[in-house]
C-alpha cells in the first residue's frame, strides 16, 4: 500500500512492546455495533493507475490558451514566472507546518513577513496580515473588523463589489448580525463603506470621495483593490481608507479553477489589534540576532477562544509566498509595465469591439483599467462561437445584474498579445 | 545564520524583460485624472532573478519540514505528502481552469469535485459534503450556520452550543462568530466528556453539541452512542470536529455515531500539504436534515453529466468565491484513489498502533494523566518535571528541536498542565519512532541534571529564543521596519 | 489611602471618598504572565458591578477585567498603552489601571486580604 511504512513483523514488534494481542486489543474503547469491516470504496490503485485515471480526468477539462482568453470577473491570466513554482515546490516551504515554534520556522517567518511588508508598500497602509483565503473572505474579515471597532451593525457595500464577494458578505454578516445594505448614504449607524476599485466592471469609482463620506459619519471607509492596478492607481493609505482587502490571485497564482488563491488585508496602526488571522513580527533572540515571530497570538482563535474577531487559523500561507515570489521579481518598474500594457491593449480592444455593429461601451463616461463592460447585440450565442475558435470571450453579467442585460466584461492583461486581439476580431465576425 | 530581507538586499537592479504594449494605445496618463493615480510608486524591493532564487533558497534551509524530520504535533495529522499528489495539482487541465469557464469545458473538474464528495461521503458516514470551506475553521463556521438554519426553518430559538473544555480554541470562535452563546461542558477523571454535566447543560436552547472523537486527548468517547441520543432528544444537533478523524478511518465512522454535521481537514487526514500554514481546506459531511442548507452551488450528476447547481432556496449561501480550494481537492482525491478502501482502513489502524507504541516508548518518563489504549494520539505532562525540576513542555519541545525533531503540541489541550501531545501518524517508521522515545528519554534525563540547558534550548537553530513579549509589545510589524529597536529597523529601498 | 480589597476574579480596589482606584493582584499578573496589551474602555463610561470593562492580554492568554464596583469611569491609566509591563511589576502601584466615581454602596462581597488569600491558595490545586 502505499506510504505505509510498516512491515507486518514491525507491526508484530510494535504490538508485542504494547503488550497486546491485536489491533482489537487496541481499539477497545469503540462499542462493537459501530465496527465496521471495510469502507466502501474501491481498492488502492499503483501510482501508474492512479495518475492515468487523474490524467484522463484533467483532458476532459478544456483549457483555453493564455493569450485568447479574454474572461476576468476576478481570475485572471497573467504572465507567472517560473521561479515562483521553483520556490513554492521546495518542500522546506510547502510541506512545512505552522510557524508555532519560530526558531524552526525562520524560513516560513521571514517569507510571510516580507509578503506583509509587500502588500502594506502597495495600498500604502500601515500594516498587513499573514494572509486570508480569498478576497470575498477579506472583504467579510474586514467587515466584522469594522463591526467590533465601531460598535456599529450596519455596512454599506456602495457600486458594483464582486457578486460572490456580496454573497459571502452576506454569509458572514448572517452569523455575526451585522445588517448589509446596497448603496445608499453612510450615517451615523453606519459601521463602514465598502467598495472596489476597480470595480466587478473593471471601471474606476471615486475612492477619495467615497472615502471622505464614510469619515463624516464616523465610519470606516473598506477598499477592494486589485494589487496590480495598485501600480498605477492611487492606493488606499493615500486616499485616507482605513482597511484594504482584495484577492491575490494575479500575483502568481494559476486559475486552478477558483482556488488555492489568496486573500490580503492591510489596515492603519490603530486598526492593528483588531486584524483576523496570523500576524508575523521581528524581534531577537539573546544573542541580539534577528528573528521573526507570530506577533499578537492573544487576538487569535485559540487564546481568545469565542471572543476572537475571527476563527481562522489555517490560511493561505503558500499561495502568499508565490505572490511575495511574484512582487519580488516583478519589482516596482515590472509590476508597473505590467500594469500599463494591460491597460494599453484592453484599450485598444475597447475601441476596436465598440466600432463594430451593434457594440458599445457600456459605461461610455467612466474610466476604466484592463477591464471593461461593453453592450453586444443579441444574437446566437457569442460564447459558443467564440469558444469553437479556442477563445474564451467576455464574461456575461446579467447573470448577477438584471439591469446589466446584453453587458459583457472583457479583460486584456500582458498575456493577450496584439495578434490575439485580432483572432478575437475576426471570430466575433 | 540569518538572510537579510528582500527589502535590504535591494539594489537598482534593471527589471524584468516583460512583453511591451509598444506605442498602440493610450498611456494611463494620458486618460486618467491625476489625482486618480499613485504619487509614490511602491517600494517594492528590485532584485535580479539570480539574487531572488538564492534568497529563497536560503530561507528554506532556515526551516524545517515534514519532507526532512519528524513532526510527532498531536491534533495535526503530519503526515506524508505525496509527490504525486502535487503532479496532479500541477496538471494543464486542473490548474489552467477559469472558474467562470461554460461547465460543458469543466466536465473533468466537476467529476472530481463530485467522486470526492461521495469518497468522502463513504469515510465518514453521511449524506452530502461541501467542498467549499477553505480550512477547517470556515468548514466548522460553515456547518454551525446550516445548523442555525436548520433550527430557524423549524422556527426554534436556539441560541447556545455547547463545546468541551478539552476543544481547539477554532470551537467556541466559530460558535461566537455564528451568532451562537458557547457554554463549556467539563471532562470527567478519564478525560472523557462528563455526562452529568453535558446534561446539565442540554437544554431547549441548546442547537448543537461539538465533540471531536476520539477527543483533544487521543481517547475514544465510548459513550458517544448515549451522548448522541441524549442531544437528538432535546432537539438539538451533534457536531463532529474531524481533526482526528486519521484515528479510525475503516474501523468505524462519525456518521454512524450520530453526528449530524462532520467536518473534515484534507490537510489532516488526506496529506494535502500544510504550505506552512495553509492552504488548507476543510470539507463538512451532512445527514439528509442538514442537505437543504448546503452551500450553493453544489456538484449534481444528473445522467452521466455533471453541471453545478445553484438553484438552492435554503441554502445558507456562499461561504467563499467560486466552488473551493479546487487544487487542494485534486490532491486529496488522487491520495484517495491511489490508497483505496483498503489503503485508508490499513492507514488508520497504523496510526493508531504507532501512537500506542510511543506512548508505551516514553511512559516511564512522562505523566500519563489517562490510562491507556490511546487512539491515534496520546497526551503526556510535564507537570512533575515541571514542579521537581522546574523544567516546562516548553523546555521540553525546544530540547527536541536540538535533537532535530520538531516539537510536539505543547499547552493544549488547556485541561491538562504542562500538556504534551504527540501523534506519530501512519507515515513514520519504527525506527524513527525509537529513536524519538530515546530522544525524550535523553531529554529527561537531562531535565533531572542540568535543567538550565534547556531553558538555554535550542542552541542549534538559526535563532535562539526570541522575545515574544517584545513582538507583542512593540508589534515590530510595521511598514518600513519603524521601530526603537535598531537590531529590528530597517531602510526601505529608494 | 483605604485598605486594599479584592474580588474572586483577582481584581484590586482601594476607595478615597468617593474615587475607587481599580488593578489587578499580584497572583493574576503573575499567572497571565508578561503582559503585553490592554484593552481599556473610554472615560465618562458607566460601569455596573462585574461589568466586563476590557481586556488584559499576555503572549499565551486574554482575560475579561470585571468592575470590582459600580460607577462612571474618570480616569484611565494612560502609561499602560505604552508600558504593559507596569502592571507585571508594580500592580498595586504604578500597574493602576483606572478609576471611578462611586454609584452606590460598595458591595458586601469584596473580600479582604486574608479572604482573598484562600481564594488563591484553593486554586493553587489546580
Amino acid at each position: 500500500m502505499p506510504y505505509l511504512v510498516h512491515s507486518p513483523e514491525d507491526r508484530t514488534a510494535m504490538l508485542e512492546r504494547i503488550g497486546a494481542r491485536t489491533m482489537d486489543d487496541l481499539l477497545v474503547d469503540i462499542p462493537r455495533s459501530l465496527r465496521i469491516d471495510a469502507l466502501d470504496l474501491p481498492d488502492g490503485l499503483s501510482e501508474l493507475e492512479t495518475m492515468a485515471e487523474i490524467t484522463a480526468m484533467a483532458a476532459r477539462n478544456r483549457v483555453f490558451a493564455d493569450r485568447l482568453t479574454f474572461r476576468g470577473g476576478g481570475v485572471y491570466r497573467r504572465f507567472i514566472p517560473a521561479a515562483v513554482a521553483a520556490v513554492t515546490s521546495k518542500p522546506e516551504f510547502y510541506t512545512a507546518y505552522t510557524p508555532y515554534q519560530a526558531e524552526a520556522s525562520q524560513g516560513t517567518l521571514q517569507a510571510i513577513f516580507e509578503w506583509q511588508t509587500l502588500i502594506a508598500e502597495l495600498t500604502a497602509l500601515d500594516v498587513s496580515n499573514a494572509s486570508l483565503y480569498d478576497g470575498a473572505t477579506a472583504v467579510a474579515e474586514a467587515a466584522m473588523m469594522a463591526f467590533v471597532h465601531t460598535g456599529r451593525d450596519e455596512v454599506i457595500v456602495s457600486g458594483y463589489l464582486h457578486p460572490e464577494y456580496m454573497q459571502v458578505l452576506r454569509a458572514f454578516g448572517a452569523g455575526r448580525g451585522i445588517k448589509v445594505r446596497k448603496g445608499g448614504e453612510p450615517t451615523k449607524k453606519t459601521a463602514a463603506v465598502i467598495f472596489q476599485q476597480p470595480d466587478f466592471l473593471g471601471l474606476l469609482v471615486d475612492a477619495r470621495s467615497l472615502t471622505d463620506a464614510a469619515h463624516a459619519e464616523g465610519a470606516l471607509a473598506i477598499a477592494c483593490v486589485d494589487p496590480i492596478s495598485l501600480a498605477l492607481l492611487a492606493p488606499p493609505g493615500e486616499y485616507g481608507a482605513d482597511i484594504a482587502v482584495g484577492e491575490g490571485q494575479q500575483l502568481g497564482l494559476s486559475p486552478s479553477y477558483g482556488g488555492p488563491h489568496v486573500g490580503f488585508i492591510a489596515c492603519t496602526r490603530e486598526l492593528v489589534r483588531r486584524l483576523p488571522g496570523r500576524l508575523v513580527g521581528a524581534s531577537h533572540d539573546a544573542e541580539g540576532r534577528r528573528g521573526f515571530v507570530l506577533a499578537l497570538a492573544a487576538r487569535e482563535q485559540h487564546i481568545r477562544r469565542e471572543k476572537a474577531t475571527s476563527n481562522i487559523c489555517t490560511n493561505h500561507s503558500l499561495c502568499a509566498l508565490a505572490a511575495s515570489v511574484y512582487l519580488t521579481y516583478m519589482g516596482p518598474e515590472g509590476l508597473r509595465q505590467v500594469a500599463e500594457t494591460g491597460f494599453r491593449r484592453a484599450h485598444m480592444l475597447a475601441e476596436r469591439l465598440a466600432a463594430l455593429p451593434g457594440w458599445e461601451m457600456a459605461f461610455p463616461e467612466r474610466q476604466f483599467l484592463n477591464e471593461f463592460p461593453v453592450r453586444a447585440p443579441k444574437g446566437p450565442s457569442l460564447a459558443r462561437k467564440l469558444a469553437r475558435k479556442g477563445i474564451l470571450g467576455g464574461l456575461d453579467v446579467s447573470r448577477w445584474f438584471r439591469e446589466l442585460k446584453g453587458v459583457l466584461t472583457f479583460t486584456c492583461t500582458e498575456v493577450n498579445d496584439e495578434r490575439a486581439l485580432d483572432e478575437l476580431l475576426a471570430a466575433i465576425g | 545564520m540569518t538572510e537579510p530581507l528582500s527589502f535590504e538586499l535591494s539594489r537598482p537592479a534593471m527589471p524584468p524583460r516583460l512583453p511591451s504594449a509598444g506605442q498602440t494605445g493610450p498611456a494611463p496618463a494620458d486618460l486618467l485624472p491625476a489625482a486618480a493615480l499613485r504619487t509614490r510608486p511602491p517600494a517594492l524591493p528590485r532584485l535580479s532573478e539570480p539574487e531572488i532564487m538564492r534568497h529563497y533558497s536560503r530561507l528554506a534551509s532556515l526551516n524545517y519540514s515534514i519532507s526532512e524530520n519528524f513532526y510527532p504535533l498531536g491534533s495535526c495529522t503530519m503526515k506524508y505528502n505525496p509527490v504525486a499528489n502535487e503532479v496532479a495539482a500541477a496538471l494543464p487541465g486542473f490548474a489552467g481552469l477559469h472558474p467562470y469557464q461554460d461547465e460543458d469545458s469543466v466536465q473533468g473538474a466537476l467529476e472530481l469535485m463530485w467522486r470526492l464528495e461521495q469518497a468522502l461521503c463513504a469515510v465518514v458516514g453521511v449524506e452530502r459534503v461541501t467542498l467549499q470551506p477553505a480550512a477547517g475553521a470556515h468548514g466548522e463556521w460553515t456547518a454551525l450556520r446550516m445548523i442555525a438554519a436548520y433550527h430557524d426553518s423549524r422556527k426554534e430559538n436556539r441560541t447556545e452550543v455547547l463545546v468541551p473544555d478539552s476543544a481547539h480554541g477554532t470551537n467556541p470562535a466559530s460558535a461566537a462568530l455564528s451568532g451562537f452563546h458557547v457554554v463549556e461542558v467539563r471532562s470527567g477523571p478519564d478525560g472523557r466528556i462528563s455526562l452529568g454535566d453535558l446534561e446539565s447543560k442540554l437544554g431547549p436552547k441548546t442547537a448543537a453539541l461539538m465533540l471531536t472523537n476520539p477527543n483533544t486527548l487521543g481517547l475514544f468517547e465510548r459513550e458517544i452512542l448515549d451522548i448522541a441520543e441524549m442531544v437528538h432528544a432535546t432537539g438539538a444537533l451533534l457536531y463532529y470536529d474531524g481533526a482526528n478523524l486519521n484515528a479510525f478511518m475503516g474501523i468505524c465512522r462519525p456518521g454512524d455515531m450520530g453526528f449530524d454535521a462532520v467536518h473534515m481537514n484534507l490537510h489532516k487526514t488526506f496529506t494535502t500539504p500544510h504550505g506552512g500554514g495553509g492552504p488548507g481546506a476543510g470539507p463538512v459531511g451532512v445527514k439528509a436534515d442538514l442537505v437543504p442548507f448546503l452551500p450553493s452551488p453544489t456538484v449534481e450528476r444528473v445522467d452521466g453529466h455533471f453541471k453545478l447547481d445553484h438553484r438552492r432556496p435554503q441554502s445558507i449561501g456562499r461561504v467563499r468565491s467560486f466552488y473551493g480550494n479546487f487544487g487542494m481537492l485534486v490532491r486529496a482525491y488522487t491520495y484517495i484513489l491511489a490508497m483505496g478502501g483498503d489503503g485508508l482502513s490499513q492507514a488508520s489502524q497504523d496510526a493508531v498502533l504507532s501512537a500506542n507504541y510511543l506512548r508505551k516508548l516514553v511512559e516511564d518518563d512522562l505523566e500519563m494523566p489517562h490510562e491507556g489504549p490511546c487512539m491515534h494520539e496520546f497526551v503526556a505532562s510535564a507537570g512533575r518535571l515541571n514542579h521537581e525540576h522546574g523544567v516546562r513542555a516548553l523546555d521540553l519541545a525546544k530540547g527536541l528541536l536540538d535533537r532535530h525533531f520538531y516539537a510536539p503540541t505543547v499547552y493544549f489541550p488547556l485541561v491538562v498542565p504542562e500538556a504534551v501531545m504527540v501523534e506519530p501518524t501512519e507515515t513514520e517508521s519504527k525506527a524513527t519512532l525509537d529513536s524519538f522515545g530515546a530522544a525524550i528519554k535523553e531529554l529527561v534525563a537531562e531535565a533531572k541534571t542540568n535543567p538550565q540547558a534547556l531553558h538555554d534550548a535550542p542552541r542549534t537553530m538559526p535563532v535562539g529564543r526570541l522575545d515574544e513579549v517584545g513582538a507583542a509589545r512593540r508589534i515590530n510589524a510595521w511598514l518600513q521596519g519603524q521601530s526603537d529597536d535598531p537590531v529590528l529597523r530597517w531602510k526601505a529601498p529608494e | 489611602m483605604a485598605d486594599r480589597r479584592y474580588t474572586k476574579t483577582h481584581e484590586w480596589v482601594t476607595v478615597d471618598g468617593k474615587t475607587a482606584t481599580v488593578g489587578i493582584t499580584d497572583f493574576a499578573q503573575s499567572q497571565l504572565g508578561d503582559v503585553v496589551f490592554l484593552e481599556l474602555p473610554n472615560i465618562g463610561r458607566k460601569l455596573d458591578l462585574r461589568e466586563t470593562f476590557g481586556v488584559i492580554e499576555s503572549v499565551k492568554a486574554a482575560s475579561d477585567l470585571y468592575a470590582p464596583v459600580a460607577g462612571r469611569i474618570t480616569e484611565v491609566n494612560q502609561k499602560l498603552a505604552g508600558k504593559p509591563e507596569l502592571v507585571n511589576s508594580d500592580p498595586y502601584g504604578e500597574g493602576w489601571i483606572m478609576k471611578l466615581e462611586l454609584s452606590g454602596e460598595l458591595p458586601s462581597d469584596l473580600l479582604d486580604e486574608s479572604a482573598y488569600k484562600s481564594v488563591i491558595e484553593s486554586s493553587a490545586g489546580h
